[in-house]
C-alpha cells in the first residue's frame, strides 16, 4: 500500500508552539533531542514521560524538565513496564470514578538504543505482547551514548567505540552487524511501527499523527546523529542525518499491523559520503583505505534495498 | 479454634482483598505463587475490583507496582527470594519515588546452591531499600500486618513502601486458623487511598524520579527518606491502638514471650520463633528463667524498644536465621550497635546461626543454645557466631559426599 502523507503537506502545517522547552543540559546538536521536539508537537502536552537510563535522563534535572507534561524517570531495562503500570492505574482510577477523563494521559516511553535494543528488550517484549497502549520513542544514536559512546547492538559495523577501538586484529573497529530491532518488534505483531529522523519532518510528523489512530503499542525509532559520539561538528546534524535517509542506512518505513511500507524511496547516493563525515568511521579511510570493509557496508544496504523493492513489486 | 483454616500465602491474600487494592502487577516464584494465583482468581471472578497483570519479570513488576501507585493507585504485589534480588534496583526507585504500596515476600535461601526452603538473606538484603519491613509469625499476622503496612506506608508523615516478611513453606504452606477481619472495620481502619501528592494528570503534570546533579540535593532528599522510616515507628504505635480497638489484636514492633522475669533471652524473628517460645517452654520448665524477644518490625529499626527489652538481663542470644559471609548474623550486629550506649546492657551477647536454608532447628539446639547463653552471662563474654549444624547433620552431609564422590569416578 503507498504511503501518502494526509495531515503533513507542507511544512507550514508543522504547529509552531513547542512542547519541548529549550535550555537543557543536552549535547548541541542532539538529533534526538530534534526528533522528540518534533513528535511533541502532534503528542502535546498531556503526556506522561516513562524514561528510561539514558541521555534523555538528563532532560529532566532537578528542579527543571522542559516538559508542560509529566515525567517519570525509571530504570534502564524497565520503562515499558513503567509506562505498563502509569497506563493501569489511569485506566483503574477512571473506571472507578476517581479521576475524570478529561485528565486522561498518553504514555510514552523514553529510551535509547542501549535500553531498547539490549537491557529493555524483554519488558518491551513483554508490553508489546500484553498488548500494552503506549508509545515508544527510541533515540538510536548507535551506541551508549550518555556514558561516552561504547558499543551497543545497535552499533553498526565499521564503527569505532570506546569498546570496539580499532586496532590491528580488528580493523574495522566494531564487528558486529547492527541489531533489526523493527524486525524483532515487527514479530511481536503491534498495530504501528514507524521509523523516523528529525531530518524528514513531515514524514515524522504524518507518522507520529496516523499512528493516534492506533490502540495498542505504537513503536518508533528516531536515528538520533551525535556529535560527540559519532565525532563530527554540532552544526552538521542535519547533514548526517540526511544522509542516512540518502544512502539508504537509514530507510524510513512503518509497519502497520504488520505490513511494510517504505515512506520514503532514496535514490541512494553511496555510503561513503554518510561515513566519511564522521570520526567514527575515518579509520575506513585512514591511514589507507578500507576497501573491503566499505564495500562490505554498500553490499548490505544495496540487498536490504532489492528485497525491499522486489517485496514491494 | 475460631477461624478458618488456611495457608500464610491464603491470608497474604486476603489482606490484599481486604485492603480493596487497585492494581496488582504479579510474577510467579516458588513459594509465593499461590498468593498471586489466588488473586487472579478473585479479580476474575469479581470479587475483587483490582485489575490483575501478569509481568514479563520481577525487575517489570516491581517497576509497574512503583508507577501504578505513583499514578494514584493502591497496589499490592507480592515475590519471594530470587524474585526479590531481580527486582533489587527497582525497590530502591519505588522507595524514592515514595510510592506506598505493599509487597509480600515469602523468605526463601538464595542461590547458589538453588533451593526453595526459607532463611531471611532474601529479606534482610532489602533492609536498606527504603522500604519499612514487618516480619510475620502466623498466618493470623501475616494478614492483619498487611492491613497495618498499608495504613503505616500511606500515612503522610510516612509515604514509603512496606514489605511483610513470611517464611516459605513454615508459613507459607502451612495452614493455621485465620480470624477474618470485618470488611467494614477494615474500611474504617484503612481508608480509601486518596494520596496529595501523588498522581500524573492533565491538570497537574508532576515529575518524579528526576536527575539531581551533586550531592546537597541528594542528601537532602535521601534524609527525608531517612526522618519518614523514623516517622513509621510512632505511626506504628497509633496503628497498633487503633487494630487493637477495631480487631482485638495487638501487634507491636516487638513481642515479647516470658520476658518478665527472665535471665537470659532468645532473639529470633518470623515463624521459627514459635519453636523458640516452645523451646522458652521446655527450659522454663527444667527452671532456666529465660524468655523469647521476637523482633517484628526491622525497619525502621526500633532501637529504644529493643534496648527497653533487654536491658539489665544477664545475656541475650541472637538466632539469625541468615548468614553474612565474612560476617556473621546481620541481626546480630544490629542488636549489639543498639545497646552499646546502653548503661544496663547485658553482660554477654550470643550470636547463634541456624535454620539457613530451611534446616529444622532442634530441642537440642535451642538447650545448647540457653546453655552457653547463661554460661557466657556468667563468665561476662559473649561467643559467636557459632553455626548450629549438629553431628547427625554433618553424617547425612559425609554420606551425599561419599555419593558425589563415588558417582563421579
Amino acid at each position: 500500500m503507498p504511503w501518502q502523507r494526509e495531515t503533513f503537506k507542507k511544512i507550514k502545517q508543522i504547529p509552531r508552539e513547542e512542547h519541548v522547552l529549550p535550555g537543557t543540559t543536552l549535547c548541541a546538536g542532539c538529533g534526538g533531542l530534534e526528533a522528540l521536539r518534533l513528535a511533541a508537537k502532534v503528542l502535546g502536552d498531556d503526556v506522561v514521560y516513562v524514561n528510561a537510563a539514558g541521555c534523555f535522563t538528563m532532560l529532566a534535572t532537578y528542579p527543571f524538565t522542559p516538559f508542560k507534561g509529566s515525567w517519570l524517570y525509571t530504570t534502564m531495562g524497565s520503562a515499558p513496564a513503567g509506562a505498563q503500570g502509569v497506563r493501569d492505574a489511569l485506566d483503574v482510577l477512571i473506571a472507578k470514578g476517581r479521576l475524570p477523563k478529561n485528565e486522561n494521559l498518553k504514555v510514552v516511553v523514553l529510551g535509547g538504543d542501549g535500553s531498547t535494543y539490549d537491557m529493555a528488550l524483554s519488558s518491551t517484549s513483554g508490553a508489546i505482547c500484553r498488548g500494552l497502549d503506549f508509545y515508544y520513542f527510541c533515540y538510536d544514536n548507535e551506541g551508549y551514548g550518555n556514558t561516552g559512546m561504547q558499543l551497543s547492538s545497535a552499533t553498526p559495523y565499521g564503527a569505532r567505540t570506546t569498546t570496539s577501538p580499532c586496532s590491528l586484529q580488528h580493523p574495522t573497529g566494531t564487528m558486529q552487524e547492527k541489531k533489526d530491532i523493527f524486525e524483532i518488534w515487527r514479530a511481536h505483531k503491534p498495530p504501528y511501527i514507524a521509523t523516523v529522523s528529525p531530518r524528514y519532518p513531515l514524514d515524522l510528523e504524518e507518522k507520529f499523527a496516523r499512528a493516534a489512530t492506533f490502540a495498542g503499542p505504537k513503536l518508533f525509532l528516531a536515528l538520533s546523529a551525535c556529535p560527540t559520539g559519532w565525532l563530527y561538528d554540532p552544526s552538521e546534524t542535519p547533514e548526517v542525518a540526511k544522509l542516512a535517509v540518502e544512502t539508504g542506512l537509514w530507510p524510513l518505513k512503518v509497519a502497520i499491523n504488520g505490513g511494510v511500507t517504505h515512506t520514503y524511496i532514496p535514490k541512494r547516493k553511496p555510503v561513503e559520503e554518510y561515513l566519511k563525515l564522521q570520526g567514527r568511521f575515518r579509520h575506513l579511510f585512514e591511514p589507507t583505505k578500507q576497501e573491503a570493509a566499505i564495500h562490505h557496508i554498500q553490499e548490505r544496504v544495496d540487498a536490504y534495498w532489492e528485497q525491499a523493492t522486489a517485496e514491494k513489486s | 479454634m475460631a477461624g478458618e483454616m488456611m495457608t500464610g500465602n491464603l491470608a497474604a491474600a486476603w489482606g490484599a482483598r481486604l485492603a480493596d487494592v487497585d492494581y496488582i502487577p504479579a510474577f510467579p516464584i516458588t513459594p509465593q505463587t499461590e498468593i498471586v494465583e489466588a488473586l487472579a482468581k478473585w479479580c476474575e471472578s469479581g470479587a475483587m475490583a483490582a485489575r490483575f497483570v501478569t509481568m514479563d519479570s520481577e525487575h517489570s513488576m516491581m517497576t509497574a507496582a512503583g508507577a501504578a501507585e505513583v499514578t494514584g493507585a493502591r497496589v499490592f504485589t507480592a515475590t519471594s527470594s530470587q524474585g526479590l534480588l531481580y527486582a533489587f534496583e527497582v525497590l530502591y526507585s519505588v522507595s524514592g519515588w515514595r510510592a506506598p504500596l505493599v509487597l509480600v515476600n515469602v523468605s526463601r535461601a538464595l542461590a547458589a546452591p538453588i533451593t526453595l526452603e526459607p532463611d531471611h538473606n532474601d529479606v534482610l538484603a532489602a533492609r536498606d531499600s527504603g522500604f519499612l519491613q514487618i516480619h510475620a509469625e502466623t498466618c493470623q499476622e501475616v494478614l492483619d500486618s498487611i492491613l497495618m503496612a498499608y495504613r503505616i506506608a500511606e500515612d503522610e508523615r510516612v509515604m514509603l513502601p512496606a514489605i511483610v516478611n513470611l517464611d516459605g513453606f513454615y508459613l507459607s504452606f502451612t495452614r493455621e486458623p485465620v480470624i477474618m477481619p470485618d470488611p467494614e472495620r477494615v474500611k474504617l481502619f484503612l481508608p480509601p487511598f486518596h494520596p496529595a501528592h501523588l498522581g500524573f494528570t492533565a491538570s497537574a503534570p508532576h515529575a518524579l524520579g528526576v536527575a539531581v546533579l551533586g550531592g546537597v540535593p541528594y542528601t537532602y532528599f535521601r534524609h527525608q527518606m531517612h526522618l519518614a522510616a523514623m516517622n513509621a515507628l510512632e505511626v506504628h504505635r497509633e496503628a497498633a491502638a487503633a487494630f487493637e480497638r477495631l480487631f482485638g489484636r495487638r501487634y507491636d514492633v516487638i513481642e515479647g514471650y516470658r520476658l518478665d522475669d527472665a535471665e537470659d533471652v532468645l532473639v529470633m524473628t518470623n515463624a521459627f520463633a514459635s519453636k523458640g517460645k516452645a523451646a522458652v517452654d521446655a527450659a522454663r520448665a527444667q527452671g532456666r528463667r529465660v524468655g523469647l524477644l521476637r523482633l517484628r518490625v526491622i525497619r525502621p529499626w526500633p532501637a529504644d524498644a529493643i534496648r527497653q527489652a533487654l536491658q539489665g538481663r544477664r545475656a541475650v542470644a541472637i538466632l539469625d536465621q541468615n548468614l553474612a559471609p565474612g560476617q556473621g548474623g546481620i541481626l546480630f550486629q544490629e542488636i549489639a550497635a543498639c545497646l552499646y550506649h546502653e548503661a544496663l546492657r547485658p553482660r554477654a551477647l550470643c550470636s547463634f546461626i541456624g535454620g539457613l536454608g530451611g534446616k529444622n532447628l532442634s530441642e537440642g539446639e535451642f538447650r545448647a543454645i540457653f546453655e552457653q547463653t547463661a554460661q557466657a552471662g556468667v563468665q561476662g563474654k559473649g561467643i559467636g557466631p557459632v553455626l548450629l549444624y549438629t553431628e547427625a547433620e554433618h553424617r547425612e552431609m559425609v554420606q551425599l559426599q561419599v555419593l558425589a564422590g563415588a558417582l563421579k569416578s
